[in-house]
């Protein structure tokens, strides 16, 4: 029963940050949702396994919170450095980080 | 079935229902934005919610390709080919726009009409299930010896295939890295040969 009071939370938490990614006024507004989204789909994932018996789901929870993590990073990279694939360098070498300006 | 099991079948209900009402949800209001960013960032939801889906339906292996592709590695590709062009979509012609609506529902209502003839889910008795499938199910263990049948049937069983739909990914993604300019800064366009230009094209129109 607790675990499907804990699934109903995450439900509406999910929601809660569906609407912050549609209204977002900023970039890292809806960066952010994406990223706890993702974080609430692998609670929702080990969730899943604990309600339908089958506690192995966990391990399927921990790849996509690894591969959320990654992506997070990913994208925020991509805004600082522009490109794929930045070169390993000091930081007063790079490209000036991507303004609000730039994606609005 | 027990009291426990049946609270677990009607939360799976529920979890499907929410599950899908989130992803019209975010279907619609991609469709409704024309800020390319976050028509991006919530195309990676998206993934996200249909992996969720796909696990529930146990279909583990295409949810974790889900997440992987369409949350993960599409996202920065988008962000790559956003970086080429505007950052706002334009608004379409709205006689266009009925062309496109009338595909759109001529296409959807065929899919429709197609689910009806599909076997329930989990069927014993579905095509899937019961001809080539069970004789998988029966004589991987003896003859591949993984313990998973579908990494049998994918890389032993149907070997060539996998080959082939390989050397198609593999010519995809050099199309792509080719197309955004992966080592190049602001991706294949304003490349100057100056080492020191790492600000090229920062005065491009946005």
């Amino acid at each position: 029963m607790m675990i499907a009071v804990a699934t109903g939370a995450i439900l509406v938490a999910m929601l809660l940050a569906l609407v912050r990614a549609f209204a977002g006024p900023t970039l890292y507004d809806r960066v952010l949702a994406g990223n706890s989204f993702g974080t609430k789909t692998v609670i929702l994932i080990g969730l899943m396994g604990f309600l339908t018996g089958r506690p192995d789901f966990l391990d399927i929870a921990l790849l996509y919170a690894l591969l959320n993590f990654a992506s997070t990073i990913a994208i925020l990279k991509f805004f600082r450095y522009r490109t794929l694939s930045a070169p390993l360098q000091g930081p007063e070498s790079a490209a000036p980080a991507m303004r609000e300006r730039d994606l609005a | 079935m027990t009291p426990t099991g049946e609270i677990a079948a009607l939360f799976g209900r529920v979890i499907d229902l929410s599950l899908l009402t989130m992803l019209v949800l975010v279907a619609y209001q991609m469709l409704r934005s024309r800020h390319l960013f976050a028509i991006v960032m919530m195309s990676g939801i998206y993934s996200l919610l249909s992996a969720a889906l796909f696990v529930s339906l146990d279909a583990v292996d295409v949810a974790f390709t889900e997440a992987a592709v369409g949350a993960g590695v599409s996202t920065v590709l988008m962000l790559g080919a956003m970086l080429l062009t505007v950052r706002r979509e334009s608004p379409a012609r709205s006689g266009r726009a009925a062309i496109g609506v009338a595909v759109v529902t001529l296409v959807g209502s065929a899919l429709i009409y197609a689910t009806i003839d599909m076997p329930a889910f989990g069927d014993a008795a579905a095509p899937a299930n019961s001809y080539i499938g069970a004789a998988y199910m029966e004589r991987t263990a003896a003859e591949i010896a993984v313990p998973n049948v579908v990494t049998a049937v994918l890389a032993s069983y149907r070997g060539f295939d996998t080959l082939g739909e390989t050397m198609v990914i593999f010519t995809a993604g050099l199309g792509v890295m080719l197309l955004l300019g992966a080592g190049a800064p602001r991706g294949g366009r304003a490349v100057k040969d100056r080492p020191a230009d790492d600000r090229g094209g920062e005065d491009q129109p946005s």
